[in-house]
């Protein structure tokens, strides 16, 4: 982790505790997690104690306290999904890579979410990787799509 | 500026473009090109269109012919065929499935005829990414005319005339919301769009972005001046990349305009619009937790009084409205408070965005008149259920709404009906469930949802959604009592009475409405052991009929192929069996048997 | 870009309404090609780029043109139908570049039918 690039980012935001989230975003968007050094930094420049930084790490989905895999498996679990069988799906990625929801793969390649409406409802089931969205997607289809990224 | 004799619509919104819309614009182009039609045919990327189904889809324009399901190796054809030889092509027409006649002109659709376009009055006709555009439909006359002939409290009697109600779920007079604001102790003032849509299966105001920003934009600028705020923000859900890239788009121009920022058209008026980006928490589509997540800090709620009129943001008066209610502000003005009021019903005027999803033929996003009735939106406009296949119940509202019962179909829309059948208008999902929905599987999904999202600040929402999930669970594993019924209800309404937001309040609405008008598949579920709609997996064994998958079937091999775990053995003219210690109910074999030898017991 | 005043409106607004009208499907006329293959090999491109010219060069802005296949009557190609708001359409024949140019001063501009170069009056409609 390279202290500069943090405090690139932090510079393109106001030195304000109200910036707070919008810089963790981009130190995820950066690392695909928040290094724990990389808050310290924040916090430090912002002038606010580490548990605040923490208890926003812990309370939003966008943020991960563990280093993602390098593609993020996203399987839609809205309503339409759902009823169109998405936790199949899910269990089925689980499964081929021997993952469960919320974690990423031993050799840091997938990390795999669930994720509520892509708003893609029209091609449910949905499951985006990385910037890819496929839809109307099948237990048949899934090991194929996988491999495109192995 | 030489005109162009025909413009291509192309749909843009986030469902085609995952369809490749944008592949199909590029062949387009290029068709267009080599046959030498480039200055007489433009290609346009619009919005969202609204009908998902069709998608990727096209418009032709001036003679309104609606293209769906394109394929790049179509393209050649279409262009030669239609733009150079006048003749338009009838096997890309939508068809309807029930006289597979093609209709060339979308407005003959059914999925459009009974649509009334204001928040989305400019689906499909302009580029979003083009300001002048927008401003060629009249946009932002809503503002020049607030700033050259009226005052901020007649803006807000128009509003408050006009009838409006917020789009966003509960429904309050958005007129008598700004009139509190504006009257609100303080000189500094803001107001806030709510882009937060959390709810499952609710997708329009990512599509009013996507396809209209600068209509969300207008009417925010009105409401400040309305209301005297100086400052905007606009709250956008993390997962909707394309329109978050387009609003940024539009705010860009706006303020290059002189239509945002200092001295709003020459005039003293100034109001400036910051973009804050969600985390990931529905528990902040709640205005307390919004207001806290923009400070950047812990989306938690907090009990209300005060509410945000008098001191929301960093202690500040603000008003916030979501995506949609800001999208109806400048037609509003533009129009008049009369116009708007006659449409709709007595206490909800105007028309609503639906999304409409499930399992039903046109999924898409329509814009109804308040007052329609369910059974015209399912049956009319979207085409009724797929595959002959009965219709069982619509889920409105999200997970804060409830299930609305095959007979209860011609219920009008409008916030009271709803609310008296158990549900809510809420910000406007509308999933459609058939006869193969189990209901006690979707009272349970919900729950997951709600029980994932709630913030656990106070502990009837946290414990006791946990518990009634818990509950549900296991009436589907086939494990509930008699008991678990009655626990069920008590405890769905100690939540309903003592949680702290509208989150925990409504949360248990699935549940009861599930009970109330399905309590036969409950006590299937309990007393039976038996899913009748065949969701619940534990309950479920699937077993091939040796007789017919032999003698019929011919032991063709189908369902052993396509078994993702390889649970089925079998060979040619000889019946498949199933390992039922592998078998993981994922119900294909079942889908693929063309003989029916497969059976769910 | 400058900051707009309160006139600058109403001129985009204007910059753009032939788009937005043909878009709408709103003008007050409609002029329609027609360019089935015959046609076209009679010169209806030709009579589409003339019009096309006319309209920029006098920047009209409610008259949509567009295109249709074989009007089923070839041997008097190029042929195009003149079709204003709430009056019958008009079928011209034989058409040439002058012809054309004509037709839309006096019939698309100012009302008058050209019964000279017209086939029919009424006989369908375009749209």
């Amino acid at each position: 982790m390279e202290k500069q690039k943090v405090e690139q980012i932090i510079a393109k935001h106001k030195s304000e505790p109200s910036a707070l989230i919008a810089i963790l975003q981009d130190v995820q968007e950066e690392y695909r997690y928040l290094p724990e050094e990389a808050m310290a930094i924040v916090v430090d420049r912002l002038n606010i104690p580490l548990s605040r930084a923490y208890s926003l790490a812990t309370f939003f989905t966008a943020f991960s306290l563990k280093p993602r895999g390098r593609h993020s498996i996203k399987v839609c679990m809205g309503t339409a999904c759902h009823v169109r069988g998405s936790g199949m799906i899910l269990e089925k990625i689980e499964r081929d890579l021997n993952v469960k929801r919320g974690e990423t793969t031993d050799d840091l390649k997938f990390s795999l979410d669930e994720v509520y409406c892509l708003g893609c409802c029209g091609l449910a089931p949905v499951v985006t990787i990385d910037e890819d969205l496929y839809g109307q997607v099948t237990l048949v289809k899934m090991p194929k799509i996988l491999q495109k990224y192995s | 500026m030489r005109p162009f004799r025909a413009n291509l619509m192309i749909c843009g919104g986030t469902a085609c473009v995952s369809n490749r819309s944008f592949d199909i614009k590029k062949a387009l182009e290029k068709e267009i090109e080599k046959q030498g039609l480039d200055d007489e045919i433009q290609v346009v990327t619009t919005g969202c269109n609204g009908f998902c189904a069709a998608g990727p889809l096209m418009v032709v324009q001036p003679e309104g012919i609606f293209y769906g399901h394109l394929m790049e190796k179509d393209i050649p054809f279409l262009v030669e065929e239609h733009f150079l030889k006048g003749r338009p092509v009838k096997n890309l027409m939508y068809v309807p499935p029930e006289t597979e006649v093609p209709i060339p002109k979308m407005n003959d659709i059914d999925f459009f005829k009974g649509q009334i376009l204001i928040a989305l009055r400019n689906r499909g006709l302009i580029d979003p990414e083009k300001i002048d555009e927008y401003i060629g439909r009249e946009g932002y006359y809503g503002l020049l005319k607030v700033l050259t002939s009226m005052t901020p409290d007649e803006v807000i009697k128009e509003i408050k005339d006009s009838g409006l109600r917020g789009r966003g779920g509960a429904g309050f007079p958005t007129g008598v919301k700004w009139e509190l604001t504006r009257a609100a102790d303080g000189d500094l003032k803001y107001i806030v769009c709510n882009a937060d849509e959390g709810d499952p299966g609710a997708f329009m105001d990512r599509s009013i972005i996507e396809s209209d920003p600068h209509s969300v934009l207008e009417g925010m600028v009105i409401g400040a001046y309305a209301m005297g705020a100086s400052q905007g923000y606009i709250y956008i859900r993390n997962e909707y990349p394309l329109a978050l890239q387009r609003l940024l788009i539009a705010i860009d121009q706006a303020r290059d305009y002189g239509l945002i920022g200092e001295n709003i058209l020459g005039s003293n008026f100034s109001f400036d619009i910051n973009v804050t980006r969600g985390a990931g928490a529905f528990v902040c589509g709640e205005e307390t937790a919004l207001i806290s997540s923009i400070e950047g800090k812990l989306g938690n709620p907090k009990p209300r009084p005060p509410y945000p009129t008098t001191s929301g943001l960093w202690g500040k008066p603000t008003n916030i409205n979501n995506v949609e209610t800001w999208a109806n502000i400048p037609v509003i003005i533009n129009r008049g408070a009369n116009w708007y009021s006659e449409i709709g019903t007595e206490t909800s005027k105007g028309t609503k965005v639906f999304s409409l999803v499930g399992k039903i033929n046109n999924t898409g996003l329509v814009e109804v008149p308040m007052g329609i009735t369910l059974n015209d939106i399912v049956n009319k406009i979207g085409g009724g259920i797929p595959d002959g296949k009965k219709f069982k119940a619509i889920q409105t509202g999200g997970p804060s709404g409830g299930c609305i019962p095959a007979e209860k179909l011609d219920l009008p829309v409008d916030y009271e009906s709803l609310a008296k059948a158990g549900s809510m208008m809420g910000s406007g999902g509308m999933v459609v469930m058939d006869e193969t929905t189990c209901m006690v599987d979707v009272a349970r999904y919900f729950l997951t949802f709600t029980k994932d999202e709630s913030c656990g600040k106070c502990t009837p929402c946290r414990e006791g959604i946990a518990q009634l999930h818990r509950i549900l669970t296991k009436i589907t594993e086939g494990e509930g009592t008699m008991e678990d019924l009655e626990l069920l209800e008590n405890l769905a309404n100690v939540i309903k009475d003592t949680s702290l937001c509208g989150l925990g309040k409504s949360a248990p609405n699935p549940v009861l409405t599930t009970m109330r008008y399905f309590k036969d598949e409950y006590l299937a579920h309990i007393t039976d052991k038996k899913c009748p709609a065949r969701v619940c997996r534990q309950l479920n064994t699937y077993v091939i009929n040796a007789e017919i998958c032999a003698s019929k079937g011919h032991g063709c091999g189908v369902c052993r192929r396509e078994c993702p775990e390889q649970a089925i053995s079998g060979e040619k003219n000889i019946s498949h069996i199933i390992d039922q210690e592998k078998c993981v109910k994922c119900g294909v074999c079942f889908d693929v048997c063309k003989f029916n030898a497969v059976t769910i017991e | 870009m400058s900051k707009l005043k309160i006139e600058d409106l109403q001129k985009i607004n204007e910059k753009v309404r032939q788009t937005m009208l043909l878009r709408e499907g709103n003008g007050r006329a409609r002029i329609t090609v027609h360019m089935g293959t015959c046609g076209i090999a009679a010169g209806a491109r030709k009579i589409m780029d003339t019009l096309l010219k006319i309209i920029e060069e006098k920047n009209v802005k409610d008259v949509i043109l567009t295109n249709s296949g074989c009007a089923g009557l070839c041997s008097r190609e190029p042929m195009a139908t003149v079709e204003l708001v709430g009056e019958a359409p008009v079928k011209y024949v034989d058409l040439t570049e002058d012809k054309i140019h004509k037709i839309f001063v006096e019939h698309v501009q100012d009302g008058k039918i050209v019964t000279e170069y017209a086939l029919a009056v009424g006989s369908e409609r375009t749209h």
